[in-house]
């Protein structure tokens, strides 16, 4: 080693800038500069293919008993919801906001020609493709391509992670992945950078380096933007000290000091429990049950429970029948939940799947998950949902 | 020939200059230059035999008779060839990136991952998956034709496209649409009814546990089929055969080509007619191709210079030959690979990556700007990066808990070799005009001095190394 990290650091670190923010950016500084009256989209996207079956029990249905004899929840055990259904006993969080009236379930979501790839199918359910194309564009992203034509802004959709998923890359406009927000400010925090885009004279034509150089300011703007503005009003609400804990609390800090983001979107599992199904998802439910009834306290606690919408998925659901290592397979169509306080339809949306009328073993799906998405994106987010789908796909009441 | 358009030639046609090896190329014509090339990569590359042994037992049948003709493997036995599996691609995906980085068949493993993405899989068999790669590797630069061929007889594609559920009664499509759609005449060029038909010539098409193929007769439709405006008993390789001898075959590989070697956005169809033309008279002789494209009067335009956006790969091997280091924990490098959005073996469908303003965000972009400093300077990385299901079935944190400590040793000599001679004042000009290709662009010296090490001139010449890579200017070739 011959330059001591720190010593280097030192050295360089004479210039230090005041907070810099670009003119692009302060000018949609002001809330309500997007057209969606300051509501909020949360995706929690349940990664590996999680069981529906085992989280929206069937309780009356012999079918499910008699292919799940050692993983079918019992009846007793589940948490009541309505007559014949029942919630995975590690979710009872979730049951008392479905109890309030402020959680819908969606049965049975899938695509035509289901893939039973992890990566391919959450390709598709984060492109919004057709089973058979390859697209480049996730659904969100070409939402942010959509809502700020010319206004480049990624702090309209954040990724607590730290990398960015496909779902929030538009083909102009993508989303900021950050895992919190003093951690993005000190990783872009450096005198170097900032000194050295100032230097930069803008050019007008739009070669790729005025690309990267506008995606570096932004960056660099857009930390300093949400540090500052969380550092004034962040969250007291109690949260679990989970992984998941933590990025609900981040981000009802953030929704809480006003930034001007109306999506974000995080990830949980792995759900993929071909093995020893039971505890990996009691686990991962309880973790996730105790995070978001958290999260639904501190925004009713502040009021702005009602503006807004969490909405659960996953790349696909699993077979009906167990496996024989005491779990289950990759399956095709699968539940969705949205919980708020501001749904207009509530409760249980549709039948629970049929198992009696399986493809080769699995759930046909009933609505595709574009209807969901044409949903959300024009009665929710106020958006060209054709444009941004790139095909009609009509849209549900639930919102 | 100007120092721009050598390094021109060496990022277009490898992976950028190793500042060690600079001399070599400094004072040839631009025709020695290319010939210089071509001629270090004309050597068969070594095959990377990564495979575990006892994978290779279970596949193969090495040595106990009588497994030979298994066709499946038990529960067990696919358990253990997937445990074994992960951990041999990390190997294969090491190997092929020390091999870009000091091969100097550099034109050969820069075709390779152009093949590489163009004929992509993903696939957890790593004895299929290396099998795979050798075929481009060996064929990067050879005749497209019969890459075409090796690689649709590979195990590896026949079981990414689900070839092996294509049979007579029950005929899956998803091979023959690839090989039309991805493979050969791109969308547009074929009816839903020539897919149909393909897939019938297809059926059959299958591969030995041990990765050979294997054609299965009882399951092969034998039927008369018409596809692209022709009729017979067409048999699979027939169906490569027609697809070759459509133009468009040779105009879809030769515009992908150009957005790879030359330029990205700015694609006149009249220069892509012309190449096509020659690509397909020579019956798909690559290095022709690569010939025409590379002799061309525009090769080194202005507006082709610096005007592409390194892919993860590019980036990461560039500066590996541009400021030699050794990793203390080499597997990182599939870590940073992730973080970055480019994995070798692990391209996100099959359609490859998609290259260009994808490979930035936000956070891609402030990573490539740190690495060199925390390379140089033994920072933290400290990164989280998605779970892949496919490969981890369900097994948690996989990635997360592997991630060893980052460190990285830098050896200096030759960058300091390299700048020894040069004036204090012209010393930031000369490093930047060898790192960066954008040739208008001037460093903000002032900028630069105050953020560089003056105590020494080694150090200053370090410093400013790291410094001017770590710039958006550095991100393009």
């Amino acid at each position: 080693m011959l330059i001591k990290r720190r010593d280097f650091l030192q050295n360089t670190s004479l210039a230090t800038a005041a907070l810099w923010m670009p003119r692009f950016l302060k000018g949609l500084e002001t809330p309500g500069s997007i057209a969606n009256n300051g509501r909020i989209l949360i995706v929690l996207q349940l990664s590996g293919g999680n069981d529906g079956l085992n989280t929206v029990i069937p309780t009356r249905n012999d079918i499910y008993y008699r292919e799940r004899p050692k993983l079918a929840i019992a009846r007793e055990t589940a948490l009541q919801l309505t007559d014949e259904t029942g919630l995975h006993p590690a979710l009872s969080g979730l049951k008392n906001l479905f109890d309030q009236g402020q959680m819908a379930i969606l049965n049975s979501v899938g695509y035509p020609n289901p893939d039973r790839s992890h990566f391919r199918s959450m390709d598709i359910w984060q492109t919004a493709s057709p089973a058979q194309d390859y697209w480049t564009t996730g659904w969100l992203g070409r939402y942010l391509d959509a809502q700020c034509q010319g206004r480049s802004r990624p702090t309209a959709a954040l990724e607590i992670d730290d990398t960015l998923g496909l779902a929030l890359k538009g083909k102009d406009i993508k989303g900021l992945a950050l895992q919190d927000v003093k951690r993005l400010y000190e990783s872009a925090k450096s005198p170097y950078f900032e000194a050295y885009i100032k230097a930069k004279q803008v050019q007008q034509e739009a070669a790729p380096v005025d690309y990267l150089y506008k995606t570096m300011s932004e960056t660099l703007s857009s930390a300093d933007y949400l540090f500052e503005k969380s550092k004034a009003k962040s969250s007291t609400g109690t949260y679990p000290g989970t992984g998941l804990g933590k990025d609900f609390k981040t981000i009802a800090s953030l929704i809480l000091s006003d930034v001007d983001t109306s999506v974000y979107y995080l990830s949980h599992g792995s759900f993929d429990t071909h093995v020893n199904q039971q505890n990996q998802q009691q686990r991962l439910f309880q973790e996730m049950n105790d995070a978001l009834a958290a999260f639904a306290a501190d925004m009713t606690n502040n009021n702005r429970w009602k503006d807004v919408l969490v909405v659960t998925f996953s790349e696909f659901g699993r077979r009906v029948a167990q496996n024989a290592s005491g779990g289950t397979d990759h399956g095709t169509a699968n539940h969705m939940m949205m919980m708020g306080g501001a749904l207009k339809e509530k409760g249980m949306l549709n039948a629970m799947p049929d198992l009696s009328n399986l493809s080769e073993g699995d759930l046909q799906y009933q609505v595709d998950f574009r209807q969901v998405y044409a949903t959300l994106l024009q009665n929710w987010l106020k958006a060209d949902a054709t444009q941004v789908l790139g095909a009609r796909f009509a849209p549900l009441q639930f919102v | 020939m100007s120092q721009l358009r050598i390094q021109h030639l060496l990022w277009r046609t490898g992976f950028g200059p190793a500042t060690a090896d600079w001399s070599q190329w400094a004072n040839l014509s631009e025709k020695a230059c290319w010939q210089k090339i071509k001629s270090d990569a004309s050597a068969a590359p070594e095959y990377f035999d990564v495979a575990d042994n006892a994978i290779k037992g279970l596949l193969m049948g090495a040595g106990q008779a009588g497994q030979m003709q298994r066709e499946s493997l038990d529960n067990e036995e696919k358990k253990r060839v997937r445990k074994q599996s992960r951990d041999d691609l990390q190997t294969l995906n090491l190997r092929w990136l020390d091999a870009m980085t000091h091969s100097k068949a550099q034109l050969r493993e820069k075709m390779a991952l152009f093949w590489h993405g163009h004929f992509a899989s993903r696939n957890i068999n790593i004895l299929y998956q290396q099998q795979l790669l050798d075929i481009t590797r060996q064929q990067a630069l050879g005749n497209f034709g019969e890459l075409l061929r090796a690689v649709s007889k590979s195990a590896a594609m026949l079981a990414f496209l689900n070839n092996q559920q294509n049979k007579k009664e029950h005929p899956n499509e998803n091979f023959a649409r690839e090989v039309m759609e991805l493979f050969t005449l791109g969308r547009g060029n074929y009816s839903e009814q020539d897919v149909k038909e393909a897939a019938r010539a297809f059926t059959g098409w299958s591969f030995r546990l041990n990765g050979e193929f294997f054609f299965r007769r009882r399951e092969h439709d034998y039927g008369s089929k018409t596809i692209l405006g022709k009729t017979g008993n067409f048999e699979g390789e027939d169906v490569l055969d027609l697809l070759l001898a459509q133009p468009q075959t040779a105009r879809f590989i030769t515009r992908k080509l150009y957005k790879f070697l030359v330029n990205e956005e700015k694609i006149p169809e009249a220069r892509i007619t012309e190449l096509a033309n020659g690509f397909f008279k020579s019956g798909y002789d690559i290095t022709q191709l690569l010939d025409a494209i590379v002799g061309s009067s525009w090769f080194h335009d202005a507006e082709n210079t610096g005007a592409k956006i390194k892919s993860p790969i590019e980036l990461w091997v560039g500066m590996r030959r541009a400021m030699p280091f050794e990793m203390e924990n080499p597997e990182n490098q599939v870590l940073l690979q992730k973080a970055l959005g480019q994995v070798l073996l692990f391209p996100p469908n099959v359609a490859g990556w998609p290259g260009g303003k994808t490979w930035i965000d936000s956070s891609s972009l402030m990573l490539r700007l740190r690495l060199p400093q925390m390379i140089a300077f033994q920072g933290d990385l400290d990164l989280h990066t998605k779970t892949d299901d496919d490969q981890q079935m369900g097994e948690m944190e996989g990635m997360r808990n592997r991630q060893k400590r980052f460190a990285a040793k830098t050896d200096w000599q030759p960058v300091l070799k390299r700048f020894k001679g040069i004036p204090d004042k012209e010393l930031i000009p000369q490093i930047a005009r060898a790192l960066w290709q954008t040739p208008v662009a001037t460093p903000p010296l002032a900028v630069l001095e105050r953020h560089t090490d003056q105590s020494s001139r080694e150090k200053q010449i370090e410093t400013a190394f790291v410094q001017l890579m770590a710039t958006p200017e550095y991100q393009l070739c």
